[in-house]
């Protein structure tokens, strides 16, 4: 037996059996302490039991921490605790909204909400009667012209920013960060008097696609500018260095490395406009029919339809639109997760 | 470290490079006949800015030899093989004067087309670098790609270009993994390989093995030796063991905080045993640098 397999792996970095105590002794003081004093002041309701335990419990810590380790150690742990917090203030929402989707959301779902669209009922209906088709559909067709419209041009701007370095960089990159805050509603007013009023003069689904590529955009080129700077400079000389032009050299070297995170930004670009809802009112008309034709005819989404659902305001119709919700919030979930993954093997790569 | 120690290991050190030098030029001369002029450089000054970094750089350099420019860091070393294929204007800032002949004719010309510029004067850069998205393969063929280029036979082409880079043994069963799976060493005489498939006159290198080990710089070395019966080649390096194993002709630079200039130029055997200059012996026997 070799003295390898005898001495046994150990983690003295660990905290202490007697530590581990103390620190739970904290947790409990601070809870004590928050019941108490909620009980005795006039403080009322779930927000003051937290409110009071994160103070008590940074009084505790930091005197725990003073007396045993001393006074940097103590600071450290005030910092600690402030972070930990908001942490906590930031995820607590996320999750309840994720709960919240769900439990009112699953009583709606049913396997006729991906077969059927409403054109027959009307959404006092019982809920296991319709569906969800149409609205399926529309969102899938305005996000796919929408894609076909924005990345192309998307890109293109990434490439302009990152490769050209045209004269006109700055004010382009200024441009994009700008328009990438700009509210929906006045892409779809801007559509809505540039576009339906003079041309079309009607609902169709290609304005309400022409609505979600002015907010698509900026996404795109944004992300794909990042993703086209990290590639490193040496790849570019190298195509150049091989008799290539710049434009080859961008096309068949430096796009291609960039490819994996050139799909995510088209899929956070995607992510992005599939739940706005603003340009869609104005500009699609929902419809409760299945209309796979974008360019004549009111189109229905996943937007609308939830809107439609909830102000008509019957307990049938709002289960809809919770259930209409689950359905978009996890085909957006599944969007980012995509994305997480392939810029995840990117990576590693 | 006193300045006697040095003084003693100094003439040693001169004359064992000497000695690899004039081995490597004994064993060359019997083979090799050097062809005449493949690329010459005619007073080139380099700026970034209004930094003048190279001042009046003038150089021969024969088809069939290998030419080492060696001197410490920031000398302008790397800025001048760069203004040799025009890579230098890729720098935002650069400027430059002189003239660069490549068979009797300037690079730098107007109406000059840089792509066919530096397809006939390739490039080797210090880090490896493989195209991430092609395969073994592709990388080697990317240049007749890039260029548009047209070949009868590709297959061919590819091993010869392996072959004579010393990688097609290692990764002959390979090829269709990506360039990235290579060991760093591979990866640097895949890099060889993709310069030689467009086949250039000229190859630089610009210290293509000061991030490799031991063994994979040797490997390299054999194919520098390999190729230099063939074409011409220019190599930037730090290490003067390497200058004097590979390089016919060494050139040495030096910047006294201004703009770097050439010291001293000669046969590699020469500069290692008998430097002209005292800053030249100061540099190639560690006394300074």
């Amino acid at each position: 037996m070799t003295t390898a397999a005898m001495v046994k792996p150990s983690k003295p970095w660990q905290a202490s059996p007697r530590q581990r105590f103390n620190s739970a002794l904290v947790y409990i003081a601070a809870i004590v302490a928050s019941y108490v004093i909620v009980a005795i002041t006039p403080m009322k309701g779930k927000l003051a039991y937290a409110f009071v335990f994160f103070v008590a419990f940074i009084v505790f810590d930091f005197t725990l921490n003073l007396f045993s380790r001393g006074f940097p150690v103590a600071k450290d742990a005030i910092a600690r605790a402030i972070v930990a917090a908001g942490i906590c203030v930031a995820v607590f929402p996320i999750l309840s909204i994720i709960a919240t989707v769900i439990i009112r959301g699953y009583h709606g779902l049913h396997i006729g909400l991906f077969t059927h669209d409403m054109a027959l009922n009307s959404v006092t209906d019982p809920v296991n009667q319709g569906g969800l088709l149409h609205a399926l559909t529309g969102t899938a067709i305005l996000v796919l012209v929408a894609l076909i419209l924005s990345v192309p041009l998307g890109i293109l701007t990434a490439i302009y920013m990152t490769e050209i370095r045209g004269r006109f960089m700055k004010p382009i990159k200024f441009l994009v960060q700008a328009m990438s805050g700009v509210p929906s509603i006045v892409a779809g007013l801007f559509i809505l008097s540039a576009v339906v009023y003079p041309i079309t003069k009607g609902y169709s689904g290609f304005v309400g696609s022409l609505a979600l590529s002015i907010l698509m955009i900026p996404t795109v080129a944004r992300t794909s500018e990042e993703v086209l700077l990290l590639i490193p400079n040496d790849l570019r000389e190298a195509g150049v260095a091989l008799g290539g032009t710049h434009w080859r050299t961008v096309a068949m070297v430096v796009v291609p490395a960039a490819r994996s995170g050139l799909v995510t930004a088209m899929i956070l670009g995607v992510a992005r406009i599939a739940g706005e809802t603003a340009p869609i009112l104005l500009l699609t008309g929902g419809g409760d029919k299945v209309n796979g034709d974008p360019f004549h005819g009111p189109m229905g989404s996943l937007p609308f339809y939830i809107w439609k659902s909830y102000s008509v305001g019957t307990p049938e119709s709002i289960t809809r639109a919770w259930a209409a919700i689950l359905v978009l919030l996890a085909i957006v979930l599944v969007l980012f997760v995509s994305a997480r993954l392939l810029s995840e093997r990117r990576s590693s790569k | 470290m006193s300045d006697e120690m040095t003084t003693e290991r100094g003439p040693g050190l001169v004359s064992s490079l000497g000695d690899v030098a004039r081995r490597r030029f004994e064993s060359k001369s019997v083979t090799t006949p050097v062809q005449g002029v493949g690329l010459e450089a005619r007073g080139i000054h380099a700026w970034f800015g209004d930094r003048m970094v190279l001042e009046d750089m003038s150089l021969d350099f024969w088809s069939g030899t290998v030419t080492a420019l060696i001197g410490p860091s920031g000398c302008g070393k790397s800025t001048f093989i760069r203004t040799l294929n025009r890579m230098h204007e890729f720098i935002p800032g650069a400027a430059m004067a002189g003239q660069v002949l490549l068979n009797g004719e300037d690079i730098y010309s107007s109406g000059t087309d840089v792509t066919k510029i530096r397809l006939k004067i390739g490039m080797v850069f210090q880090k490896p670098n493989p195209f991430p998205s092609m395969t073994i393969s592709e990388n080697v063929l990317a240049g007749l790609k890039l260029a548009q280029l047209k070949v009868d036979n590709k297959d061919d082409l590819l091993e010869e270009c392996l072959e004579r880079a010393g990688l097609w043994n290692e990764v002959k069963d390979r090829l269709s993994s990506y360039g990235g799976s290579l060991s760093g060493g591979q990866q640097q005489r895949l890099c060889i390989a993709r310069s030689l498939a467009v086949r250039p006159e000229v190859l630089l290198m610009d210290e293509p093995c000061s991030a490799l080990d031991p063994g994979s710089t040797l490997r390299i070395e054999e194919t520098i030796s390999h190729l230099a019966a063939s074409m011409t080649i220019i190599i930037v390096t730090h290490n003067m063991q390497q200058a004097a194993r590979v390089s016919d002709y060494t050139a040495f630079l030096l910047s006294d905080g201004g703009p770097g200039k050439m010291v001293e130029f000669g046969p590699t055997g020469e500069i290692f045993s008998r430097p002209k200059d005292i800053r030249t012996e100061n540099y190639v026997t560690g006394r300074f640098g």
